[in-house]
């Protein structure tokens, strides 16, 4: 990240103010590299990190460079290092497969115990990953619920207040003078939310796609993540995929 | 006695010398050539141009061998394998070849077997050829490579003795000849002593042509050479429009009425324009003109092959005025009928304009009759220099280019496939290919790690290689299911995601015919309700189902989205330097229409010409802004380069650039800074601008961001088997959470920049959709030669640019920009309501 970037983000961040982004009555702050930071628990929030999908790929025949972990990882280690979070809870398929946990490489071992140095881990189950990882450390719960909030991999369909989740790896689409940009996203009516994946080679589905409007009862947004600043944009100036 | 006639006699023995007098035909001197090379055992190339008896003439040894071979069968075994391959770059052509080839031989009862074999073949003769080939089998690259990746390549390669290439000025200089030529080298030792034989048209450079005949490794380094008689010098003008000949654009609507008559008086005229958009646009004019109602038909290469195939049939049966195409068919089967070629747009390029000439008229004795429509000045004056290079015979000069490393390891991995080799022996091999003559041993042995197990510093996949070394130290495949995947991964050919266009009601939104197909990015940029020309009409977009874009007839006129107006093929470098000349000459200027001539004095008097070897750079103001114009002619590809990388130096100099417009023959870039006062005081110093020094870290930096690099990348990872290609069917299940290359494409490049694909994808974007070593030698060519003029208001020539539509804006992070501008664009439309709303109120 140029430095340039850095300071965008800082004052992105700054933007969001004491206000914060208020969901279910709580306040958060929506991180443009793509977490959600919960100021009054010190809690940083990731989904779908999808660690050693690479790997995972290369023992079906698709050699993909080995490095989506230690991306993954720095982009993880960049949010840490911003907000010096009491805890990290990963919202699901942390890996991508159940055997990727002792597929991760030493160095990416390294880096992970570095930045989970003195904080607590919660490891949320997902569909990729359901049991407990051994020798990675933290805690492995299948859903966390504080105060009006919980977190789950996987959105519970109908009316749920104050339930924040991955599984979905919301992207959204604009047109804009002509060029197509997609970008990840966190999709949200102010009641629920879903976060965008943080994973190197974590693909997305489109917001307008059945599986996420069908969350929101009625209007949502789409705040774009992943470059210096949050975007926010309606669901409706979201174009649909293909 | 007549020496040639006895020379014949001693070449074409019985019964072809009959066939020939039967048929009231002389034997052509080069097709008697070729049998005399074949005799000698020579590999050769053969150009010659079309309608010469181009294809018999290399089939014409095959035949006669053949034909003595069934005559001493009697007495020995016929030998089991293919005797002559024929390699064609097009499927139909290959058919249709054959199909010529079996009525001599059927005429003249000669016992021979003839059989085709492409990608339509059913699966139980593929089988059945490679139990018991044909004599002859005419095929394409892509099942050269299967069947040289294949256990049995050697008993059906073994025998083989001759192979002729067709159309190979078409391959050669591509990544498909790029495979086909790893292919020959492979062949060339399963068949040690084979000859080749190339078929081309003429060509700036026959000597590439002729190596890529021999092994690189010894003598001779050439095929030998055969040039057959030219035909009758084309009869070509350049249309002379009397209506307004537009500053800029590309659709030369303003000759439509002359092209229309061009066509009601002639049999039967092939129309070539240069991209699918200009198709379109043109076929629906003419048919808005079309009060006779002619049959005007529209080919080009995303319409749907069934309808494509009904317009060559129809062609064929010569039930067609006139065929609106794009390069779809610069290639192809002969048409007797067409009698005229009318060429709208800029050529480009003097060698495909040659090849299209020769569309019309394949009768050699008569001369090809061609018309050229420029769409605006500029294109008056690119048409001229065309005009006198094709008058000349002048070719554009190859473009030089290494073999591909992803083409290569894709070969590796079929040899692989084929049986066991080892790493000396096969890069002895490769290196016999002309495009691989110059292939480091560490590159090819980083291509070969590739192949194995991704060829990562970090040393992650020993376990899941694709191939391995065995215990003598040959490589293998790992497991069968490799081999299937290398089979269905063969080719060179990566086409852009194609949506289907389907034809519904606005209402239901079902059902309705396909139209054809488009490719997913121009899909992209649509929003429900936008319309567009495609196959012909004026359609209104409606949504996309599954891989399907919807589409309704309207009654719109004006498509509301501009297609792609620009060329596709950017400006050769021969015919840009034919421009320059010409602008640099004034004494030449007579031969242009009196409008454009104006046009020239005009600059002359308000600033300068670019001369013949300088660079033109105008400043101005205009509107508010400041503009600098540079005149380099160098192709859009290369100036679009160029605009990228200036504005980032400009932006860095503090000079605000805000975004800039190219074009074939200039570039302009515009900002709030007042640049020709920043010369005049020293700030800003058009030397270093423009110094080559750009192309280092400036071009690196840009390269990482560039959608095309993305593009680029995604094809050689295809291409070389990283990951797989998109199936139709198999798409759906993909498109629910897909992942794409760009993902790959960061990573790589932030944790192993010179890995060997991306080396591959920068190789390409040097040659192919950046023009970067055409940018590199301009700005050699211009260093110290800049000629810069500072103008109080825009120049005559400079207009046409300042007209093009596509402009790219500047910014650090275009993305970044884009969305933050479209952010406050929804707020202040947000906003805007709600003032109304308190002004009522108040």
């Amino acid at each position: 990240m140029t430095s340039t970037t850095v300071r965008a983000v800082r004052y992105d961040i700054e933007r969001q103010g004491e206000g914060g982004f208020p969901l279910a009555g709580t306040r958060f702050v929506l991180d443009p590299a793509g977490a959600l930071y919960w100021p009054a628990e010190r809690l940083i929030i990731v989904a779908d990190l999808h660690l050693e999908k690479g790997s995972a790929m290369a023992a079906r025949g698709a050699l993909l460079p080995p490095y989506d972990s230690r991306a993954t990882l720095a982009v993880l280690a960049q949010i840490v290092d911003r907000w010096r979070p009491r805890a990290v809870v990963s919202l699901g398929d942390s890996f991508h497969d159940r055997r990727g946990a002792e597929r991760l490489g030493g160095e990416e071992r390294g880096a992970l115990a570095r930045l989970l140095r003195g904080r607590e881990m919660i490891w949320v189950a997902g569909n990729h990953d359901p049991d407990p990882m051994p020798g990675l450390g933290g805690s492995h719960v299948n859903e966390l619920t504080i105060g009006p909030i919980t977190l789950r991999h996987e959105p519970q369909a109908g009316d749920s207040e104050g339930e924040i989740a991955g599984h979905l790896h919301p992207v959204a689409r604009l047109v804009v003078r002509g060029q197509s940009l997609r970008r990840r996203c966190f999709a949200t009516d102010g009641k629920r939310l879903v976060m965008p994946a943080l994973g190197a080679y974590a693909g997305g589905l489109n917001v307008r796609d059945p599986a996420i409007e069908g969350l929101f009862a009625g209007a949502f947004a789409a705040h774009l993540a992943g470059g210096a600043r949050i975007y926010r944009f309606a669901h409706h100036a979201c174009l649909p995929d293909h | 006695m007549d020496p040639h006639r006895d020379d014949e006699t001693a070449l074409l023995p019985e019964p072809f010398a009959g066939w020939f007098a039967s048929r009231g035909w002389a034997p052509r001197a080069h097709q008697l050539e070729l049998i005399a090379k074949a005799r000698l055992g020579r590999s050769t190339l053969l150009i010659a141009p079309t309608g010469a008896g181009k294809t018999l003439a290399g089939f014409l040894p095959s035949l006669i061998e053949l034909a003595a071979r069934a005559q001493r069968r009697s007495n020995s075994p016929r030998p089991p394998g293919l005797h002559t391959l024929y390699i064609s770059p097009l499927k139909a052509l290959a058919v249709d070849v054959a199909r010529n080839l079996e009525r001599p031989a059927a005429e003249m009862g000669l016992p021979i077997r003839i059989e085709t074999r492409t990608g339509d073949t059913p699966a139980s003769r593929r089988q059945r050829q490679r139990r018991d080939p044909p004599d002859i089998l005419l095929t394409t690259p892509e099942q050269i490579a299967l069947l040289i990746a294949s256990g049995d390549a050697a008993h059906l390669f073994g025998d083989l003795r001759r192979i002729v290439l067709d159309e190979l000025h078409a391959l050669a200089g591509s990544k498909r000849g790029d495979l086909l030529s790893l292919g020959l080298a492979r062949l060339r030792q399963l068949a040690p002593g084979v000859q080749t034989v190339g078929l081309s048209a003429t060509v700036a450079d026959p000597d590439t042509l002729r190596r890529w005949l021999v092994p690189q490794t010894g003598e001779p380094e050439m095929g030998d050479l055969v040039i057959a008689e030219a035909g009758a010098a084309p009869e070509l003008s350049m249309l002379e429009s009397v209506a307004h000949v537009p500053w800029a654009g590309h659709t030369a609507r303003h000759s439509l009425k002359e092209i229309y008559a061009l066509i009601v008086a002639n049999t039967t005229t092939l129309v070539f324009v240069n991209t699918r958009m200009q198709a379109e646009l043109l076929f629906q004019e003419l048919w808005r003109v079309n009060d006779a109602n002619l049959p005007i038909a529209l080919h080009h290469g995303s319409l749907d092959v069934s309808q494509r195939r009904r317009v060559e049939a129809a062609m064929g049966e010569g039930k067609l005025k006139a065929v609106v195409c794009t390069s779809s068919l610069d290639l192809g089967i002969d048409w007797g009928a067409v009698d005229l070629v009318v060429n709208v747009g800029a050529p480009k390029g003097s060698s495909r304009l040659m090849q299209r000439i020769g569309r019309a008229n394949h009768r050699l004795d008569e001369p090809s009759r061609a018309v050229l429509v420029p769409a605006n000045r500029f294109e008056v004056l690119e048409c001229r220099a065309a005009l006198e290079a094709v008058r000349a015979g002048a070719q554009d000069g190859a473009v030089e280019r290494r073999g591909a490393l992803d083409v290569l390891a894709q070969h590796v991995l079929g040899m692989a496939c084929a049986e066991p080799f080892a790493v000396d022996d096969l890069y002895a091999e490769v290196t016999s290919a002309e495009p691989y003559a110059g292939l480091t041993r560490a590159d090819f042995d980083d291509v070969v790690d590739f192949v194995a197990t991704g060829g990562y510093a970090l040393r992650a996949y020993e376990r899941f290689a694709r191939i391995r070394p065995r215990k003598d130290g040959r490589w293998r495949v790992a497991n069968p299911q490799v081999a299937q995947q290398y089979r269905l991964n063969v080719g060179t050919i990566v086409e852009s995601s194609m949506l289907k266009v389907r034809l519904t009601s606005a209402k239901s939104r079902f059902g309705g015919r396909v139209l054809g197909e488009v490719e997913e990015y121009f899909v992209e940029m649509l929003s429900p309700g936008d319309t567009f020309v495609f196959a012909g009409e004026v359609l209104h977009y409606l949504a996309i189902v599954d891989d399907e874009v919807r589409v309704a007839r309207t009654s719109a006129t004006d498509p509301k989205v501009p297609s792609y107006a620009g060329g596709k093929f950017p400006l050769s470098t021969f015919l840009a330097s034919g421009v320059r000349a010409l602008l640099a000459d004034p004494a030449r200027w007579a031969s242009l229409p009196g409008q454009v001539h104006d046009w020239l004095d005009l600059q002359k008097l308000r600033s300068r010409l670019p001369g013949r070897d300088d660079l033109l750079i105008e400043t101005f103001p205009r509107g508010g802004r400041h503009y600098l114009v540079a005149y380099p002619f160098e192709g859009r590809l290369a100036h679009q380069t160029l605009g990228m990388l200036l504005t980032r130096r400009l932006d860095r100099a503090g000079l605000n650039p805000l975004g800039f417009m190219a074009n074939d023959y200039a570039l302009a870039i515009y900002g709030v800074s007042d640049l020709s006062l920043a010369i005049a005081q020293g700030r800003l110093d058009l030397d270093a601008l423009f110094d080559a020094d750009m192309l280092g870290d400036d071009l690196e930096a840009w390269l990482d961001e560039s959608a095309l690099m993305k593009r680029t990348f995604r094809q050689c990872a295809v291409i070389a088997g990283l990951i797989e290609r998109r199936f139709p069917g198999k798409e759906k299940n993909a498109r629910q959470v897909t992942m794409s290359t760009d993902l790959v494409y960061d990573v790589l490049r932030r944790h192993e920049p010179g890995h060997v694909l991306l080396r591959a994808a920068r190789a390409d974007a040097a040659t192919g959709l950046l023009d970067i070593r055409r940018l590199s030698d301009m700005l050699v060519r211009i260093s110290g030669r800049i000629e810069h003029i500072a103008l109080r208001r825009v120049s005559p020539l400079a207009v046409p640019v300042m007209l093009e539509i596509g402009r790219e804006r500047v910014a650090g992070n275009a993305s970044e920009a884009l969305l933050a501008e479209a952010e406050e664009e929804l707020i202040r439309e947000a906003t805007r309501d709600v003032d109304d709303g308190s002004c009522r109120a108040l």
